[in-house]
């Protein structure tokens, strides 16, 4: 009987080599699939259709679970990341000290939805469920630093620094 | 590795410390991290070599007042410094042993007194990433002692006798629990450390993965060996990165000195623990979902009975526990259930770690023993509202709890209490509300929350929040109406008693509470198309629906 | 040595019935002809406890029980109906008639829909719950059958289907609470998926949701009872 057939990587890029290395580390197991997909995400920025059918066919999970298993997790993103990402925290604490505003303020500035990404793909608004730095509400990630503190005037500041760029 | 060992390496550990005059702890949890304290450390480390002292300057983890950092805190001279920046270095350094730099100390005298330090007794003292550290400070006797010495049912028995109860929000007894799962048939079972920590505001148990790793392993350990578990899954959200740093580090460390793996202690008992990343669910802190997501498949929950004790992960015996509850593992091991149980009132007992933020002057991580009042803790501890501002509420357990208003103040915090006037422990977020508070607007925040983290597998809760939402935002941007407001109130009954899960049936919990205590509010914006705190971008101004 | 059946006898809506142990609440009820209204559950599939349509009081406890995965126990009083039940069923009803676009007249199932029936059977006149119409497509690129998602309750049951009786699970659900939508494979019309066009999906599906092309007006009745006959066929092997 001819064993299921492994898929061969997507393509020439290492980036494969370090996911194909998750699924081995666990045994190419069918509860791997979040790891993976974290794995991809990390490697790649972002997950697409491609790199989904590429763990599923490898996991042996239906492609169908393994999209719905994507497009569960907030975490996962399947469009491409912007060149920089703003993350506006909207938990409780930072939203009694008003991370609403904020949230306004750079969807007006950048002219986005939150969860949207700048026509030129330079900058990507993302609002955060609570990244446990709730003592310096209001907090907003740039590129994954935490800034406490903020306000709309220091937020346009940091946004226009990355547009010149 | 045996007591001996242990105690040759706290051993060592001292001597090692006893070379230095001085210790200088530097917090570098996230919040202090993310103002600086890095650069704080080199400076301090710089400062140290030019002066030629012998001086150990140490990373450490969340010393409690975050909204004071940069934290460091000098022994033997027992000072603390505040808003510390690496240009106050020299000045530090050179008041070592003689008065404290001025404008840097902080006097929070009455911030401390009252906590009562048992989950953060290693807060400010270890480097995380230092497993001797912990074990200089009595880390991982617990787990040898009950490894050599004591019977699993002996543990279990030791945990009834603390009346220790979960501290992930649940308040199950522990010992019961562990009880449950030991008794479940069957030579595999699991142990999994729930370090969600979904609750929005709430950041003890990423503080404890961070800054006390071996804390929770050691509690794994030794709730394995008493449930008669080989395997273990600390499942982290994918938010806190640094947490699972850490925990990997740790997980390590402990292999490596022989406290994980096979034969613990020449013992025949074997245990070893793995990570799981979550993704960003907060349905996933619901112990089935957790469990499904772990199988890696979508994070629906699972009607219960059957209860993961019995039948959980891949069908078999499985004990989850809140990382704030493996916390208080050893600690009860080493001093005794009735050391426990002699802190706090009624049935709860122990402490608690709270996340005290939002307008309050000292936010960060306060501990304390059950019982104590709201007021202590806000007002004596959290130092008041701050900027002239007055207090209106405190919301406690996350978008399953309620807004407790200044009539309650001096409630006794305990699980029931705080179940009484509608509200609940939680996993321990405390946000202060002052007057500029719109209750309605809260409300509308949790029900949006609860819409958008509701898994969508049974109906009141997919369809049921996103109606309540719906009619939430109507009433607060003025377009509501009574029959809106009467409709809330029925859709809060059936979410809340059809719901499949605890996110249903506690979503309603935070509108229910605001209804209860702030009505007048509501009835403002129907009414008048008015928002009393000035909050709510009313669409309807009163004079057009006149 | 004797055969020995765990025999249960339990109260439901005053009778006494008996049961075997392992049987579920819904099972021993439907057996003895007292009615409890259901929608995710189908018999053949496993059940899911999601709808909750089939909540049950037992006595002893102010929780709600979901009848289809609730075993019986000797000696337990079960209430199928009460006012409190009545008031959850219409409401949980009226949530999903205001969830999606379900609009009768101009359906293939209009007169042969579960969903509609129940809300006939719930006495459901008017729904007090504000529309939400959202904006939802029809796929048609399967040449055999049509989804509109329209009509979809999110019952899975074509999930379910799919996965353990045909063995394909070409449907599953994507994005999750109110956002969520059964797709198949990767988000794709469903005619380029790797649907082998059985088209269990369609007989299992409650509402005009799934439904065959080439057939004329509402005469598109639903015939799930190859379930039962499969799974009895496969126990007998």
């Amino acid at each position: 009987m001819a064993l299921y057939p492994m898929p061969s990587l997507p393509s020439e890029d290492k980036r494969w080599k370090i996911v194909s290395g998750a699924m081995r580390k666990n045994g190419y197991a069918r509860h791997a699939l979040i790891e993976t997909l974290h794995t991809v995400q990390s490697s790649f920025g972002y997950l697409d259709d491609d790199s989904i059918r590429f763990v599923a066919r490898s996991l042996r999970v239906p492609l169908s679970q393994a999209y719905g298993v994507a497009t569960f997790y907030h975490y996962f993103s399947l469009k491409p990341p912007g060149k920089h990402t703003v993350t506006i925290c909207a938990g409780t604490a930072c939203y009694i000290k008003g991370s609403d505003a904020l949230v306004e303020t750079a969807e007006k500035h950048l002219g986005i939805a939150a969860g949207e990404t700048t026509q030129d793909l330079s900058i990507g608004l993302v609002k955060a469920r609570c990244v446990g730095a709730c003592s310096r509400a209001p907090v907003v990630m740039m590129d994954g630093e935490v800034a406490g503190e903020m306000s709309g005037a220091l937020l346009i500041e940091q946004l226009e620094r990355w547009a010149v760029e | 590795m045996n007591i001996e060992e242990l105690d040759q390496i706290a051993e060592s550990v001292r001597q090692e410390n006893a070379k230095y005059d001085h210790e200088i702890n530097v917090c570098m949890d996230l919040a202090c991290a993310s103002q600086g304290a890095g650069q704080v450390k080199e400076a301090l480390g710089k400062a140290v070599l030019a002066s030629g002292q012998r001086v150990l300057v140490r990373r450490t983890s969340c010393m409690g007042p975050c909204s004071a950092g940069p934290l460091v805190a000098v022994d033997p001279e027992d000072t603390l410094y505040r808003h510390v920046k690496a240009s106050h270095a020299e000045a530090i350094v050179g008041c070592l042993g003689k008065e404290p730099v001025p404008e840097l100390q902080c006097d929070l005298r009455e911030h401390f007194d009252q906590q009562m330090r048992v989950v953060l007794e290693n807060a400010g003292h270890i480097d995380p990433e230092k497993i001797d550290d912990y074990i200089a400070r009595e880390g991982y006797k617990a787990l040898v002692t009950a490894l050599t010495e004591s019977s699993p049912s002996d543990v279990i028995q030791l945990l009834t006798e603390s009346e220790l109860r979960g501290r992930g929000g649940g308040g199950y007894p522990t010992g019961l629990k562990w009880g449950t799962v030991a008794k479940a048939g069957g030579d595999l079972k699991y142990v999994i450390c729930n370090g969600d920590e979904g609750d929005p505001g709430a950041f003890m148990d990423r503080s404890v993965m961070e800054g006390d790793p071996h804390r929770v392993i050691e509690g794994m350990a030794i709730a394995a060996y008493a449930v008669g578990a080989s395997k273990g899954f600390i499942y982290v959200r994918a938010e806190y990165p640094l947490a699972v740093a850490r925990l990997t580090t740790g997980l390590r460390e402990a292999r490596r000195r022989g406290l994980l793996g096979n034969n613990i202690c020449n013992t025949p008992f074997c245990f070893d623990v793995e990570i799981r990343l979550g993704a960003g669910a907060f349905v996933c802190g619901e112990e089935t979902a957790l469990i499904a997501s772990i199988e890696g498949r979508r994070g629906n929950p699972k009607p219960r009975p059957p209860y993961p004790a019995v039948s959980g992960l891949w069908g078999k015996p499985t004990l989850i526990n809140n990382v704030e509850t493996f916390a208080n593992i050893a600690p009860i091991l080493r001093k005794g259930g009735e050391w426990f149980s002699s802190m706090g009132v009624g049935r709860s007992k122990g402490t608690k770690v709270f996340a005290l933020t939002g307008k309050i002057m000292n936010s960060g991580l306060v501990e304390v023993p059950m019982g104590i009042t709201l007021r202590q803790i806000i007002e004596d501890i959290g130092g008041g509202v701050p900027d002239g501002h007055q207090f209106k509420a405190v919301q406690t357990g996350g978008p399953s709890g309620g807004c407790i208003p200044n009539e309650h103040l001096d409630l006794q915090v305990t699980y029931e209490s705080l179940v009484q006037v509608g509200s609940i422990m939680g996993s321990g977020g405390m946000i202060v509300m002052d007057d500029t508070s719109c209750m309605v607007n809260v409300a509308r925040f949790f029900i949006e929350f609860c819409r958008s983290e509701s898994c969508g597998k049974c109906i009141p809760c997919r369809a049921g929040t996103a109606q309540m939402h719906t009619l939430l935002t109507r009433i607060c941007d003025g377009s509501g109406s009574m029959s809106d407001l009467e409709l809330l109130e029925d859709l809060c009954v059936t979410v809340k008693e059809a719901s499949l899960c605890g996110l249903g049936q506690t979503a309603p919990n935070p509108v229910l509470s605001t209804l209860r205590y702030f009505r007048n509010e509501y009835i403002e914006h129907i009414a008048n198309k008015r928002c009393p705190a000035g909050v709510c971008a009313i669409q309807v101004p009163a004079e057009v629906m006149a | 040595m004797s055969v020995t059946v765990d025999v249960k006898t339990l109260v439901i809506d005053g009778r006494e019935v008996s049961a075997r142990a392992g049987d579920t609440v819904l099972e021993v009820a439907r057996e003895n002809g007292i009615p409890i209204p259901t929608l995710c559950h189908l018999e053949g599939l496993s059940s899911i406890g999601a709808c909750r349509l089939c909540l049950v009081e037992i006595k002893g406890s102010r929780k709600l029980f979901p009848a289809c995965v609730t075993t019986v126990e000797e000696g337990m009083e079960v209430s199928t109906t009460s006012e409190r039940l009545k008031k959850h069923r219409r409401t949980i009803l009226e949530l999903l008639f205001t969830e999606r676009n379900h609009i009768c007249s101009v359906c293939v199932a209009n007169g042969h829909c579960e969903l509609q029936a129940l809300g006939q059977e719930q006495g459901l006149t008017h729904v007090r719950l504000p529309y939400r119409n959202p904006l939802l497509t029809v796929d048609a690129s399967n040449e055999r059958f049509t989804a509109d998602h329209n009509r979809c309750v999110l019952c899975t049951r074509c999930v379910r289907v799919c996965a353990v009786i045909e063995g394909a699970h070409v449907w599953d659900v994507s994005g999750r609470g109110i956002e969520s939508l059964v797709i198949t494979d990767l988000h794709q019309p469903w005619g380029e998926s790797t649907c082998t066009r059985c088209g269990k999906c369609v007989q299992v599906c409650p509402t005009g949701a799934l439904f065959e092309k080439n057939k004329v007006g509402t005469d598109h009745p639903k015939h799930p009872e190859f379930l039962p006959y499969l799974n009895l066929m496969r126990g007998a092997q």
